[in-house]
């Protein structure tokens, strides 16, 4: 770790608005499994052979769950890769994964 | 109905088509044209062989066995594409900096290119996915015979089932071995096979959606009256469990990331981020819409296909029982599609994982010491991958085979899941955590598979088959906390769960602690380094240290690995890199590091260090080596300044020696001016007595007061010279030591008092002493007279020597823990500096002789005090003459 000690303490604490939006990308794409998981795993709660969850009504669940994911994740994607095209000056950090 | 030539026909047909996409798609490539081969969508569509034709009739199958549970095999993917930052991120860009070639060579050459790890991580994966492959052999076959059902006429052949198996292995074989192993590097991209699997993943999509729009809109009649029926179904229900909901959903999602042929397609063929990026949403939308129409067409086989019917083929036998044989025919081709790109890719992975880290490292091992590798290493390399090939499939082929393809291979692929599972927390530990260790990797890896192997893929055979009955009852040995599928005692859960759990978690547990436990050998440290800070680190650590390698022997071997050509314009930029002009590079440790990594994406990470390390001579740096070297300067630089030192000390002493011979010149010649001196002053009073005594002898009328006179004369002469002669005597007494030291109690004002009156009383002079008396009140335990003696003479001496016209004297007593400091400062010219070390010696007196002394008395002094254990010093830079006497307060106690 200390060979990258000069390059850490350089690092700036506040950065532009365009690196500052690729960033909270990233965090988006960080948190967006999070959030998948969350609601595939609501199933856990629902009662087992009863009529009280209709398998209809998972079916729809589970595959809006999905469509919305694919949707985020596209919408992700596309934003970093706008980002990126469109960045006058490359995050000196893109390649990193812990940036601040 | 459509015949079975027919269907053998299309069969061929679309196979045919295949080998043409691979082939044009190799073509392309090779002209340079194949930009699109590398588009984000064709390694997307790709990834499609996760979805094999387990997932594409077993899918169906399972939706009717166990309801919604079939979706989890699709959400762990889904969730880990979504999440591809966190982890595929990582490893892909690993898969890429590394020129990593397998799951196996990853793991081994994240520690420390270890050929174990990477011989287990290949003999695990082979275990795993021999069934699976049987199971996609299976498939072709049974969706055959739902034709051969459908088509009386066709002739009954005996053990067709197994021929079909058998040519089916032996076509993917034969197209495995050409397009699969068309170029050594394994890391380069296989862009016929990519591009054909690809072509495939669309034909299964299209396929399955084609199903699933014919039974929604042609058999069920819309969305809603779907829903409807499926709640009116026997799947109408939630009837999954939370456990196996949970745990396959993490299983497939482990599975995904560490299974041979997903890895293969997902990191080893990966060419950028850009790919990535697009398959994050792309594969979980492929995921969803192959798995969209599941449930309606598990439910429409179930209301419409008789009773006992299989359902894992609901997907064929659904619109062959419509009638629809042009769906029926691409649902059979979709099926197909699935195994054959499943076992394609599966087969080249798994026989690169066994050509480099089983058969290399053996072949390497049997021609150890050659220097130079005689035969075509390529050669050896490309067969050895072929006949891999060949025996991957020849071995899901045997198993299929022998296991007669019954019920029991359906349930395979959970538990093939399960155990290339294992290899996760070494992945996962290994990418994210610099603490990881080889030995913790081998030790997790070991308690998985055999967890794994004793609950769960053994006893999948069925109990009685490889493991007795009463094992599952009494446990080994009548251990009944070891039963198989109640490990530690805990029964009821669900056999896969049971494995899951127990495998993975004492897997981590175990690969953590002997981590933590452990220390990693040099070049772990190295690797580990380079795989945890993939991002930060861009080249890496060297490794190899500049040797004896010859660069010739390097390029032999390099070219019969990579061939002549690519070899030769390596070697050529690498030489332009290094600033030379020919066209062999020297070896410098960049070399061998770049050398070794592209040899490393040819035969795996393990044999390249070998087969360089062969050449080198086992040069390869170890973090011993380097603190050798360390150590090594460490001794230099303290031996170094060892030296400094003594030539220090040696500059010093000659110094001294300098001045010791300066003094002795002075000091003989001061004793040669003394002897004359002293001869004179011994003459002087001599010649005086001898000629008074002569006047006395010869003169007989002499008056009387003459008389006297001249007797009183001679009388005074013989004193000088006793005094003279006893100062002698005094200086040799104190000289040999042979004083006897009267030591008593005295103040030192009343010795410095007796000392002036003394003084003052021998010569007459105008001299002023100064004293401050309360300073003066020291008690002291010493020799009081000799004190007295030293005293005296110092104030003589000023009396006689001090040169100011109004000469005054100062004594300063200071008072000093156990010691007492008197200084005797005059108001003159002081002591020349080239005299002040020569003042102390005998005979030695300064400067114009003023006053007749001997020239004894510093000297006498200065016995004296080293006799009373003291000191007596010239004080230079006072404005005169200064003299520091040190007194020990008390002799008795510091003597002691």
């Amino acid at each position: 770790m200390s060979a990258e000690g000069p390059a850490r303490r350089a690092r700036p604490l506040f950065v532009a608005r365009e690196t500052y939006r690729r960033r909270r990308l990233r965090d988006a794409a960080r948190a967006l499994p999070v959030l998948g998981l969350l609601l595939w795993m609501v199933p856990l709660l629902w009662p087992l052979n009863t009529e009280a969850v209709s398998a209809s009504g998972a079916l729809v669940f589970l595959f809006t769950v999905w469509a919305g994911l694919v949707i985020v994740a596209g919408a992700l994607v596309s934003a970093m890769n706008a980002t990126d095209r469109g960045a006058a000056v490359p995050d000196p950090l893109a390649d990193e994964d812990d940036e601040p | 109905m459509i015949a079975m030539q027919a269907l053998a026909v299309i069969s061929v047909a679309y196979v045919l088509f295949l080998f043409a996409v691979a082939f044009f798609a190799e073509r392309a490539a090779r002209r340079g044209r194949g930009a699109w081969l590398r588009a984000p969508v064709i390694y997307t569509l790709s990834l499609s062989i996760y979805c094999t034709a387990w997932t594409f009739y077993g899918a169906v199958g399972t939706a009717v066995r166990g309801g919604f549970e079939y979706l989890t095999i699709y959400l762990g993917p889904s969730l880990v594409l979504i999440g591809w930052f966190w982890i595929l991120r990582r490893l892909v860009r690993i898969g890429r900096s590394q020129r990593i070639t397998s799951v196996a060579d990853l793991i081994s050459s994240r520690y420390g290119k270890s050929n174990l790890l990477g011989v287990g991580v290949t003999v695990l994966s082979v275990i795993a996915a021999t069934p699976y492959i049987a199971l996609q052999l299976q498939s072709v076959v049974l969706s055959v015979d739902a034709f051969r059902h459908a088509d009386p006429a066709a002739p009954v052949v005996a053990d067709s089932q197994t021929m079909t198996a058998f040519w089916v292995a032996a076509g993917l074989a034969v197209f495995t071995v050409i397009f699969g192993t068309r170029n050594l590097d394994a890391n380069e991209r296989h862009h016929g096979v990519v591009t054909a699997i690809a072509v495939e993943a669309i034909v299964k999509l299209a396929a399955l959606l084609a199903v699933g729009i014919f039974v929604v809109w042609g058999l069920m009649g819309g969305v809603t009256e779907t829903l409807a029926r499926i709640d009116a179904s026997a799947l109408g229900e939630w009837q999954v469990s939370g456990g196996r909901w949970a745990g396959l959903t993490f299983l497939s999602a482990a599975a995904f990331l560490c299974l041979p042929r997903m890895f293969q397609v997902m990191v080893v063929e990966n060419d950028s981020d850009a790919q990535l990026r697009m398959a994050s949403w792309a594969f979980p939308l492929y995921l969803m819409l192959m798995s969209l129409f599941i449930v309606p067409i598990a439910v429409a086989g179930l209301e419409i296909l008789p009773a006992g019917a299989n359902p894992d083929l609901f997907v064929l036998t659904l619109p062959l029982a419509s009638g629809q044989e042009g769906l029926a025919v691409l649902s059979f081709l979709g099926g197909f599609s699935s195994a054959t790109s499943m076992v394609i890719v599966a087969a080249i992975a798994l026989s690169t994982m066994v050509s480099n880290h089983i058969v290399m490292p053996i072949w390497l091992r049997l021609r150890e010491g050659t220097a130079s590798f005689s035969g075509d290493v390529r050669k050896v390399v490309l067969r050895s991958r072929r006949l891999s090939i060949a025996g991957v499939l020849l071995l899901g082929y045997l198993y299929y085979s022998v296991s007669g393809g019954g019920a029991a291979l359906s349930a395979i692929g959970l538990v093939s899941f399960t155990g290339v599972a294992q290899v996760l927390p070494a992945m996962l530990g290994g990418i994210f955590w610099r603490g990881a260790t080889r030995a913790g990797a081998l030790a997790g890896l070991s308690v998985g598979f055999v967890i794994w192997m004793y609950t769960l893929f053994l006893p999948s055979f069925g109990a009685g088959t490889l493991l007795p009955v009463n094992l599952f009852d009494q446990g080994p040995l009548g251990i009944a906390w070891l039963r198989p599928q109640a490990l530690f005692g805990i029964e009821g859960l669900d056999a896969l769960l049971h494995t899951v759990l127990w495998s993975l978690s004492l897997n981590a547990v175990v690969f953590i602690s002997v981590s933590l436990l452990s220390f990693p050998q040099p070049l772990e440290r190295l690797q580990g380094a380079q795989f945890v800070t993939t991002d930060h680190v861009g080249g890496g650590a060297r490794s190899w240290s500049s040797s004896a390698a010859q660069a010739e022997d390097l390029m032999v071997m390099t070219q019969r690995i990579l061939g002549a050509r690519e070899a030769q314009d390596l070697f050529l930029t690498e030489a332009q890199r290094q600033g030379l002009s020919g066209s062999l590079p020297d070896p410098t440790p960049d070399f061998l590091e770049v050398l070794e990594k592209r040899l490393s994406g040819a035969v795996g990470a393990a044999t390249a260090h070998a087969m360089v390390g062969q050449i080198v001579g086992g040069a390869a740096v170890s973090v011993q080596d380097l603190m050798a070297v360390a150590d090594e300067t460490a001794q230099m630089m303290e031996y170094s300044a060892r030296l400094e030192a003594q030539s220090q000390e040696l500059t010093r002493t000659a110094r001294q020696l300098r001045e010791a011979n300066e003094k002795l010149t002075r000091l003989s010649v001061q004793k040669d001016a003394f002897l004359s001196q002293i001869s004179h002053e011994l003459r002087t009073p001599m010649t005086s007595i001898r000629a008074f005594s002569e006047i006395l002898r010869d003169s007989a009328d002499m008056r009387p007061s003459d008389q006297t006179r001249y007797a009183s004369i001679i009388h005074d002469e013989a004193l000088r010279l006793t005094r003279l002669l006893d100062d002698l005597l005094d200086l040799s007494v104190l000289e040999n030591g042979q004083v006897n030291l009267n030591l008593r109690h005295g103040m030192l004002a009343d010795v410095l008092d007796r000392a002036a009156a003394a003084a003052s009383a021998e010569e007459t002079g105008p001299l002023t002493i100064r004293r401050r008396s309360d300073n003066e009140e020291v008690l002291l335990y010493t020799d009081i007279d000799r004190l007295s003696q030293v005293f005296i003479n110092l104030i003589a001496n000023a009396r006689k020597y001090c040169d100011a016209p109004d000469p005054v004297l100062e004594i300063r007593v200071r008072g000093d823990v156990g010691r007492v400091v008197i200084d005797f400062i005059d108001n003159g010219s002081g002591v020349a500096p080239d005299a002040q070390d020569v003042i102390f010696e005998k005979f030695s007196r300064v400067g114009e002789q003023k006053a007749g002394g001997a020239g004894l008395g510093l000297a006498i002094s200065r016995q004296i005090m080293v006799r009373l254990g003291g000191t007596i010093s010239y004080l230079p830079g006072q404005g005169g003459a200064a003299f520091r006497v040190v007194l020990p307060t008390d002799l008795a106690l510091a003597a002691q």
